[in-house]
């Protein structure tokens, strides 16, 4: 790599690294690195950008010039999406089933990593190997059969069609998450309750639970964000139900609009764009837990 | 994508832990056998009944002829079960084969070209940098979209009349534009360069993560024994952070594998047929909406094992160290 020969000459073996870097301020001897970033952040938000401002175009503009900026603004599409029932619509469907998916996962998947993690009877060990082995099973795997199981339950086409089979693939994570968690809390908090007259369940609702809070967290906003971002068990379910299009989740409606559309490229890039916020938004809200969590899986 | 990422985590975190639960009186076994079994009861009964259930029935339903939107009952119908001919009728038939080739490209073209490039941009940006928070924002981001929202958005770039076309004919590189998702001899790179663009950042915040836990102290000393930067690099840093990198390749082998959302959502159905086919979008177009339920459940298990065995192979070739008992040894 190019990279590397300039970094190696730019600093010769016999001048030393600083001990700490840190409060020296900015290193101006590096304009490579700095370049290097700037071109992998122009190229990851780069096309993002374009949707957003090609959604202050007329579609006339864009196929004038597609690569152009907005001159002039136009609110248009943004206001005809933002006052259509249709996207709200969307954007409700998607928040009931991801608030949906995440308190099912979060209560259904303490509950269980909870009597992992702190009862001693046969089959604990064989009941956890069960879930972690749910991770082999992908959605992918299940999907058809779990369409043709939910039309049996008269689930198909339904919110909670797609609402219970993501809690249930949910669960695997969820228990690898929990239960080191849980068991980590100390045995002799547990006792000093008992010596008080705690039932263990008292003990779970008022000690165990408030201290797993950053674990239920990281769990809820990973089982939010599939939830959310989910594709394939709404494309099975949901599009080919009963439902209308109005209730459909975002990635479905997105989809549809844009085919529907596909000649007012403007207004669908409008679309994409304002489907674009809920997800950025969340994200710059849970940067810290999503990154976090990924750092915490990362450590060996 | 983040639902698989976990469990490399907190196995790796979960020790040997006290037993619990003997300091309690005999007496509470009945209530404590209740308390398990409402407990458990319900997430029991949803991963049963909702993923262990309908991988049995797709083995099943794989060796039946089925219509679409079947009942029950007609599994019993004569000439319905077919034995092993659907398998039989995946593997000669080209399409799928091209299917699996082609999640196999992706699967090594992800590892040959995004790994390097994930673990040379973070070494390149692993050090104190103006902005730094600002920059791992902005690289995340196209991580956090949804795949399908992601693959409009360049869906709508790549059109002909597009903005990629339009900025290379605006930068005088008319010559290189292309109908860049609708010609089948390209379409497959296009995509790959499209989940190269969605999953780099999530690689690179990744490696950088994983640099965090590398001690500075041993790049101070080779520095202080003479050793260039490269040298650096490649004989103390990049060795350290092999766990990182077997993780990330497990993560990213496993994704390329189950890939639908992406193609489903970018690709015409006729391109995809001729050039960009995977056996995930195969599956469910022959599944559902060709309505042949008992052959796209034999895709399932084709899948599914292909997906067992790449995992396992890896487990035993790379992860056993890093992974050491996470899901074979369990609780203990």
């Amino acid at each position: 790599m190019t990279a590397t020969t300039s970094i190696t000459t730019g600093r010769p073996a016999d001048d030393l690294p600083p001990r700490r870097t840190a409060g020296r301020g900015i290193d101006w001897g590096q304009p490579f690195v700095y370049l290097v970033a700037l071109v992998v952040a122009a190229v990851a938000i780069g096309p993002v950008l374009y949707v957003f401002l090609g959604g202050f175009r007329t579609t006339a503009d864009l196929n004038a010039d597609p690569a152009g900026l907005p001159d002039p603004w136009t609110l248009a599409n943004w206001a005809n999406v933002l006052g259509s029932e249709r996207f709200w619509g969307n954007v409700l469907a998607s928040v009931i089933l991801a608030v949906g998916t995440t308190a099912g996962v979060v209560i259904v998947g303490i509950m269980a990593a909870f009597v992992i993690a702190r009862y001693d009877f046969r089959g604990r060990q064989g009941l956890y190997t069960l879930f972690t082995a749910g991770l082999m099973f992908p959605l992918t795997v299940a999907a058809l059969p779990l369409t043709l199981l939910l039309r049996t339950l008269g689930l198909h086409g339904s919110y909670l069609g797609v609402i219970i089979p993501s809690i249930a693939f949910a669960l695997p994570t969820t228990i690898i998450i929990l239960v080191p968690f849980l068991r980590a809390i100390p045995d002799e908090l547990e006792e000093a309750a008992s010596i008080d007259g705690t039932s263990r369940i008292g003990f779970f609702w008022r000690i165990l639970l408030p201290l797993s809070m950053p674990g239920l967290v990281t769990v809820g906003v990973l089982a939010f964000v599939g939830s959310w971002n989910g594709y394939l068990l709404p494309l099975l379910v949901i599009s080919t139900g009963t439902l209308p299009q109005e209730l459909w989740p975002l990635p479905l409606g997105v989809t549809q609009f844009s085919t529907q559309y596909s000649q007012d490229t403007a207004a669908v890039l409008a679309y994409t764009s304002l489907a674009m916020i809920p997800a950025l938004a969340f994200f710059l809200v849970a940067e810290r837990r999503i990154v976090g969590g990924l750092q915490g899986a990362v450590k060996g | 994508m983040t639902a698989t990422l976990q469990p490399a985590g907190p196995a790796t975190a979960a020790g040997p832990a006290p037993t619990p639960g003997r300091r309690r009186p005999r007496s509470s076994a009945a209530r404590q056998r209740i308390e398990i079994v409402l407990l458990v009861g319900p997430a029991l009964i949803l991963f049963l009944g909702f993923v262990i259930l309908p991988v049995i029935l797709a083995a099943v339903y794989s060796l039946y002829n089925l219509p679409p939107a079947f009942r029950w009952e007609q599994l019993a119908e004569p000439d319905r079960f077919v034995g092993l001919a659907n398998y039989q009728r995946a593997f000669d038939s080209p399409e799928f084969v091209r299917a699996i080739g082609n999640n196999f490209l992706i699967l090594f073209a992800s590892l040959l070209i995004q790994g390097p490039l994930a673990i040379g941009i973070a070494l390149l940006l692993n050090r104190p940098l103006r902005g730094r928070t600002a920059l791992r924002l902005l690289i995340f981001v196209p991580y956090v979209l949804a795949e399908v929202i992601a693959g409009l958005a360049w869906k709508l770039l790549l059109q002909p009349e597009g903005g990629v076309n339009a900025m290379l004919e605006s930068l005088g590189l008319g010559f290189l534009q292309q109908n860049w998702l609708a010609d089948p001899s390209i379409a497959l790179w296009t995509l790959f360069w499209i989940l190269t663009w969605k999953y780099l950042g999530f690689a690179i915040i990744l490696m950088l993560a994983g640099l965090q836990g590398v001690p500075e102290e041993l790049a101070e000393a080779a520095a202080i024994d003479g050793a260039s930067w490269w040298q650096i690099q490649r004989h103390i840093t990049i060795p350290l952070l092999g766990p990182t990198i077997r993780i990330w390749a497990f993560l990213s082998m496993i994704g390329a594998l189950q890939l639908f959302d992406m193609v489903w959502v970018t690709v015409a159905p006729t391109v995809r047929g001729m050039a960009t086919e995977t056996m995930a979008t195969y599956m469910v177009q022959q599944g559902q909406f060709a309505g042949q339920p008992g052959y796209g459940s034999a895709i399932a298990v084709i899948l599914f094992f292909i997906s067992l065995a790449v995992a396992l192979i890896y487990q035993r070739l790379a992860l056993r160290r890093d992974l050491a008992g996470a899901v074979t040894r369990g609780v203990r």
